[in-house]
């Protein structure tokens, strides 16, 4: 989603962000475009794209411990390229957290393209940076450590991949900018968490998203609010908000039927509004929201796990699982940045 | 006059003292910042186990394996004839603190990662190398002098070298669960953070040099103090009798004079560390190329202010004079109320004093043996400051000896009232005496020490560096090449290969040799056995270097085990000065034998030697071999010459000012005398002297004085060149070094110190032959 | 008066600076003193006696007049020819001994003898020996009592058999008794020596003791 492209600016474009979030948009030169025509192509798309400048494998996972209680899970992978010809190498940078009602912990690894610290291969699908790992595509394993949390998953689904936006070309700007978009959320987890308290037997349900672009924001755009939602009902509700420094914002999604069958979301058709706000790391983050479907009749509230799921590292963000409840009841991911 | 004295006393010793340590502590920073910048004070590392390069893959392993650790590689990259150390992080896996936060800021990691690449250097270096090379150079305050930092991958592409590092640092936040890496099957070996820091071990005897001057100049100083806190007190004696006497309580009084002496040793403190920085300021260029050229270690050349160094500097000040007004604050609180005023009562030398103080020596005495006894550095320095006190305190009951047989020696009235008046005077002036015999024993000390380092230093460089170049190809079949091409070309070519391992559980070198004349003839051993070059070119025996035969205690004969379960036999020892790590040497068949795959890259050419420098030329244009891979031993050599220059324009320099305020105590005392002079010179006068021929007479005296001084403090400083060499180096850098004398140096010192009693006993003199008739006719007055 | 003198004051002038002006001390003072004779100098304290000594002993120059020693003119005479003429010929005893500290008895006696090269070890003995000191020969200064310190000052003034010998209330630092017994030795060895003794004191009674008295008042003698 837009959020990693922000961090990704950040990180390792000082300079484009000395001269305002304009860098971006138009520092596509030599980089290759999203295509609307393109059609994805597996197993060789679950693979790295080079001469895209960022690319993620990007799994979140919302958990039931043995012990009664909620739990979420993020292990991601970004490449992010120094140059259209990857000379020098990507770089490529990882972030795993485990969030309980209570307490969240989040760390982070890089790692430089080209000498087997980190990669992605298509077929067999591996993903890993250092000793964090994800095994498989269609079922597999999913591993990942910091200094006080572990956590080892086995993760199956047998629905198809679904595409975002139109056929996988997913629009972020009303200028234009797009990414190639498709996301797995259908899988079924279960294993260890290994937190300071001790060892915890979880199962669950996991959402793999999947995204590369080279050029993903609009010049006025600050901040992003984005959603991937579990309901009951076995159907899968993506929607994001794109917040501009003009006041309006850009915001879309995908209504999943329970098949995996897509049903791209209108601009505007997805519509989210702040509820309740929590002061995390300085920040007035909003950890409660009410998000209406109408299309679809979802009128939600939608409320974080753990309001302090405060991601603080390199790129500091607020990504944690929340609980839905109203119309449609269920669970899902809830991932805000550029709030200052 | 006093005042002036004792602060000007006191500022002279703060300003010696904290202007060496001023620059004790830039160096000691600098290095702990070099360490710092290299990782090596913050983190464990994993350095190879032989040899000196990790392959990246077992980096890569242990990331995958889950050990966080960071590359590190490290090597020599030579930018228009200057050397500097290059080294290449991984930016992405660097722990914090790693890199300056600075440079981090600055960098644009695009670039960083991307030919032509970046270096992060120092302003100063990187005023030097911008334009010497393609990368684009960014100075960095806190990046070390002589270090430039660059990317893991940029550092492989400038030093030409593969696909490996030479260190893993072991970063601080291990994940959970992690495992212990299994580092011998990674050929590795963990180094804890504190051990390894090799340049201060090296420099540590050039600043043991500083230090022991700084000391003995503030001890000079604290003489002078003390003498001139003894005299203000003692003449204002009645002042304190009279207040005493009107009613004033004693503990007021001392309160009074507590605070005026802090004041003064505060004024005087804050002067002497204005006075130190500057000398700091202007000495340090010359000592940071000494460290550099001697060393190889990088400090700053240019001085910052820190505020610890103040604060104890300061502290000393006031410390001292604590300690030397606490003799006299001890006397006014014994000090009965109505006593006669006895003006001359301090000077006086009673022949129980005498007793004691010659009693004083003897137990000092006893402890320097006692400390010469016992092993450590603590002992070699209470050897040290046994032998200087015990010489210091002796030499009052020495002159004294020696002024008495000059007077029963002189037949004619003048020059056996000379002698006897100089005897008596010599309570007056035996502080600033004693503190002349200590700087000069200072200087022909520390002079001896570092002359007879830099004759032994270069004559060693002559035996060892007997090959007219070295040759360090950069790789085994480079080295192939190179032998091939010179063996018509040059008189001989010796292989040097060698083996990086542990002996003794330390790394080591162990370097294999052929048999040949240059070594027979020229290498500089220190014990052999029988027949020791059959021996080693035989492969029955090994050579090892000083240092690891003083940590083994071996000798020749002993058995030594080399990797491998390889067990031979010391043939011999030789010197190897400046190398803190132990070294073997042995026949090289034996080596290659049990290790095939030793690095074969290194080798000495003979050839005439007006004919090196066109040959290195030559290798260089051929073969592009990098200049830093040719040392030429002419060159080196000069540059050693030049390096030792720089060292002794410190030393001349600190010489300078130790003889300067032992020197202003001569004066000072004079002056405090001189009051008291015209009485005892009134009455010859009278008798017929001429006041011109009196103020000749005092200025001889100094002279004489002086002149006996010096004689006293050459055995002195000899004495305590020899524990600076053969005891405190030892113990610290476990290398002995002969001791050389240098008396042309002493003419010249005692050249320096007459120039520097007449010159302080000028003023008095001159004053003297001045006096007007009036003055000296007062002594006779019958009003008194 | 048929003798030669010794020491010629002739119209004496000396003044020393003081805080509003000049202070005159001498005004106009003449006196002539041969070989063998002795005279006593008396005054009220500040009255110039020392000062006068001090003339007559070439330790100082006056502003105006004569002083001359055995025919020499002080006033004409350069620092170190004043200071042979001293050497050679005058000798002073002072109130205060003004001993030299570091030498012992004996070579305190013989010192300024043998500085105008006269040392006779003979004759110093027999000083010592007059002066009752034979005993502490090898003693110094500071061992001494009073009266020893100023009997060696004695002795060191006459050790060189000088024509002049000068006396600035030689017995001024002593009691009575003493004072009388060093009396008796000094103008016995003056005698012998036939040197010609000035001396100053302001009591009568020792006053009494010499040839000739002359009183100082005003900065002239009555």
């Amino acid at each position: 989603m837009s959020v990693r492209a922000l961090i990704f600016m950040i990180l390792f474009a000082p300079s484009a962000l000395a001269q305002g979030f304009a860098g971006l948009g138009s520092e596509a030169e030599g980089y290759l475009l999203p295509n609307p025509d393109t059609r994805f192509e597996f197993p060789r798309d679950h693979g790295p794209h080079p001469g895209f400048r960022v690319e993620w494998w990007y799994l979140t996972a919302n958990l039931t411990g043995t012990d009664g209680r909620d739990y979420g899970l993020q292990w991601t992978l970004f490449r992010s390229a120094l140059s259209p010809d990857d000379r020098p190498a990507p770089i490529w940078m990882g972030h795993a957290a485990v969030t309980t009602p209570d307490a969240h912990f989040a760390t982070e690894r890089f790692a430089r393209g080209g000498t087997g610290q980190a990669g992605v291969t298509a077929a067999p699908f591996e993903a890993w940076i250092d000793e964090w790992q994800m095994t498989g595509i269609d079922r597999g394993q999913l591993r990942a450590s910091g200094p006080d949390f572990a956590y080892e998953l086995t993760f199956a689904a047998d629905a198809p991949f679904v595409p975002q936006g139109a056929a996988g070309y997913s629009v972020k700007a009303e200028t234009g900018q797009a990414s190639h978009y498709y996301s797995q959320p259908f899988y079924d987890v279960s294993g260890v968490l290994q937190l300071p308290g001790g060892a915890v037997d979880v199962s669950g349900q996991a959402w793999l998203d999947r995204e590369w672009s080279s050029q993903l924001l609009s010049a006025d755009q600050s901040g992003w609010d984005w959603l991937s939602l579990h309901l009951d009902t076995g159907e899968k509700l993506m929607g994001f908000r794109l917040r501009s420094d003009l006041g309006s914002a850009y915001s879309t999604g995908t209504w999943i039927e329970p098949d995996g069958t897509p049903g791209p979301l209108a601009p505007g058709a997805f519509v989210a509004k702040p509820l309740r706000f929590h002061r995390v790391a300085g920040r007035e983050i909003p950890v409660e929201w009410r998000v209406e479907v109408p299309e679809h009749a979802v009128d939600v509230t939608v409320t974080a796990l753990n309001p302090d799921s405060w991601m603080d590292l390199s790129v500091a963000y607020w990504e944690g699982p929340v609980r839905v409840t109203g119309t449609h009841s269920g669970r899902g991911y809830l991932e805000m940045t550029g709030y200052e | 006059m006093q005042l002036l004295t004792m602060v000007i006393g006191l500022a002279l010793a703060t300003a010696l003292w904290s202007g060496v340590q001023a620059i004790n502590a830039e160096a000691r920073a600098s290095y702990d910042q070099a360490a710092r910048a290299l990782g090596e004070t913050q983190f464990t590392q994993l350095i190879p186990e032989e040899g000196n390069t990790i392959p990246t893959e077992t980096f890569v392993a242990l990331r995958r394996a889950g050990v966080l650790v960071s590359p590190l590689l490290e090597g020599r990259l030579q930018l228009d004839d200057e050397n500097y150390q290059l080294v290449g992080f991984d930016a992405l896996t660097a722990p914090m603190g790693l890199v300056p936060n600075e440079a981090q800021q600055q960098v644009d990691i695009v670039s960083f990662f991307a030919p032509p690449y970046q270096i992060i250097a120092n302003p100063e270096d990187a005023g030097r190398i911008r334009g010497l090379t393609d990368a684009t150079v960014i100075a960095v305050d806190t990046v070390s002098p002589g270090v430039l930092l660059t990317d893991l991958y940029a550092a492989q592409a400038m030093l030409v070298r593969g696909d490996e590092v030479s260190r893993l640092l072991l970063l601080p936040n291990q994940p959970r669960n992690g495992t212990p890496p299994d580092l011998k099957q990674l050929k590795l070996v963990a180094r804890s953070p504190s051990q390894g820091n090799d340049i201060s071990r090296l420099t540590g005897s050039f600043h043991l040099n500083l230090t022991a001057f700084g000391l003995l100049s503030f001890a000079v100083g604290l003489f002078i103090v003390h003498g001139t806190i003894g005299l203000a007190f003692e003449q204002r004696r009645g002042l304190f009798r009279t207040l005493r006497a009107l009613g004033m309580p004693l503990r007021m009084l001392l309160v009074l004079l507590m605070v005026e002496l802090l004041f003064v040793s505060l004024v005087a403190g804050g002067a002497g560390m204005v006075l130190g920085y500057v000398i700091a300021s202007v000495l340090l260029p010359d000592v940071a190329a000494t460290l550099r050229g001697l060393y190889g270690a990088e400090i700053d050349g240019t001085l910052s202010i820190r505020p610890i160094w103040w604060a104890a500097g300061m502290a000393i000040a006031v410390l001292g004079t604590a300690v030397a007004a606490a003799g006299s604050i001890a006397k006014i609180i014994r000090m009965p109320i109505l006593a006669p005023a006895q003006p001359r009562a301090w000077a006086l030398l009673s022949e129980r004093r005498m007793w004691l103080q010659g009693i004083l020596v003897l137990a000092l005495l006893a402890v320097a043996l006692i400390a010469s006894q016992l092993q450590g550095l603590v002992a070699g320095f209470a050897l040290l400051g046994g032998l200087l006190l015990a010489a210091a305190l002796a030499l009052p009951i020495i002159l004294s000896l020696l002024l008495f047989l000059a007077q029963h020696l002189a037949r004619a009235p003048i020059p056996s009232w000379f002698w006897a008046d100089t005897r008596q005077q010599l309570p007056g002036l035996s502080l600033a005496l004693m503190a002349l015999l200590l700087a000069l024993a200072t200087n022909i000390g520390v002079g001896t020490m570092v002359g007879s380092f830099r004759t032994t230093f270069l004559g060693w460089l002559d035996q060892r560096l007997a090959s007219e170049l070295y040759v360090n190809a950069r790789s085994n079949q480079e080295a192939e090449v190179l032998q091939s091409y010179l063996a018509p070309r040059a008189d001989a070519v010796l292989p040097i290969w060698n083996i990086e391992a542990r002996v003794a559980g330390l790394p080591a070198e162990i370097y294999g040799i052929i048999d040949h004349a240059t070594y027979r003839d020229n290498w500089p051993l220190l014990e052999a056995a029988d027949s020791v070059w059959q021996r080693v070119a035989s492969g029955d025996g090994a050579l090892v270097n000083e240092q690891l035969a003083l940590r083994e205690n071996l000798h020749p004969g002993d058995s030594l085990e080399l990797p491998g379960a390889w067990q031979t036999i010391v043939a011999g020892i030789y010197s190897d000065y400046g190398n803190p790590n132990g070294q073997v040497i042995v026949g090289l068949d034996a080596l290659v034998k049990r290790f095939p795959d030793l690095q074969r890259q290194r080798f000495g050419i003979r050839i005439a030697p007006d004919k090196a420098r066109a040959l290195a030329r030559t290798i260089r244009d051929e073969f592009g071999l990098p200049a830093e891979r040719i040392i030429h031993q002419a060159e080196l050599k000069s540059f050693s010459v030049q390096i030792f220059e720089r060292t002794f324009t410190v030393t001349a320099a600190l010489n300078v000012l130790t003889l300067a305020v032992a020197g202003f105590a001569i004066l000072t005392s004079l002056l405090t005398l001189s009051a008291m002079r015209a009485a005892q010179v009134a009455p010859l006068w009278a008798m017929g002297l001429t006041r011109r021929r009196l103020a000749l007479l005092e200025l001889l005296r100094s002279s004489a004085l002086a002149l006996m001084t010096l004689v006293l403090s050459i055995p002195v400083g000899i004495l305590l060149a020899w524990v600076l060499l053969t005891v405190i180096n030892v113990e610290a850098f476990g290398w002995r070094l002969p001791m050389r004398l240098y008396p042309t140096d002493w003419a010249w010192l005692a050249l320096w110190s007459l120039i520097a009693a007449m010159l302080s006993a000028a003023w008095p003199a001159y004053l003297l032959s001045r006096k007007p008739p009036a003055e000296l006719l007062k002594v006779f007055a019958n009003e008194r | 008066m048929t003798r030669a003198a010794v020491l010629t004051i002739s119209d004496v002038w000396k003044s020393f600076p003081g805080d509003t002006g000049p202070i005159e001390v001498l005004r106009g003072v003449s006196l002539d003193l041969p070989g063998g004779d002795t005279l006593a100098l008396t005054g009220e304290s500040g009255s110039g006696k020392s000062t006068l000594l001090h003339l007559a002993g070439a330790l100082d120059a006056p502003n105006k007049g004569q002083v001359s020693v055995l025919g020499h003119a002080t006033h004409g005479l350069g620092d170190s020819q004043r200071a042979a003429l001293r050497r050679d010929h005058i000798s002073v005893v002072f109130q205060q001994f003004n001993l030299i500290p570091s030498l012992n008895v004996r070579d305190n006696i013989s010192f300024q003898a043998r500085l105008a090269g006269r040392g006779a070890p003979e004759w110093c003995a027999t000083l010592a020996d007059k002066l009752g000191l034979a005993d502490h020969l090898t003693k110094f200064p500071e061992q001494l009592s009073g009266g020893q310190q100023q009997r060696v000052a004695i002795g060191r003034a006459l050790a060189g058999r000088p024509a002049l010998v000068l006396a600035d209330e030689p017995t001024g630092n002593l009691d009575e008794a003493t004072g009388d017994a060093v009396l008796d030795v000094m103008l016995y060895l003056v005698r012998e020596t036939d040197a010609a003794l000035l001396m100053v004191t302001h009591s009568k009674r020792v006053a009494g003791r010499m040839a000739r008295r002359l009183h100082l008042r005003g900065g002239q003698l009555v």
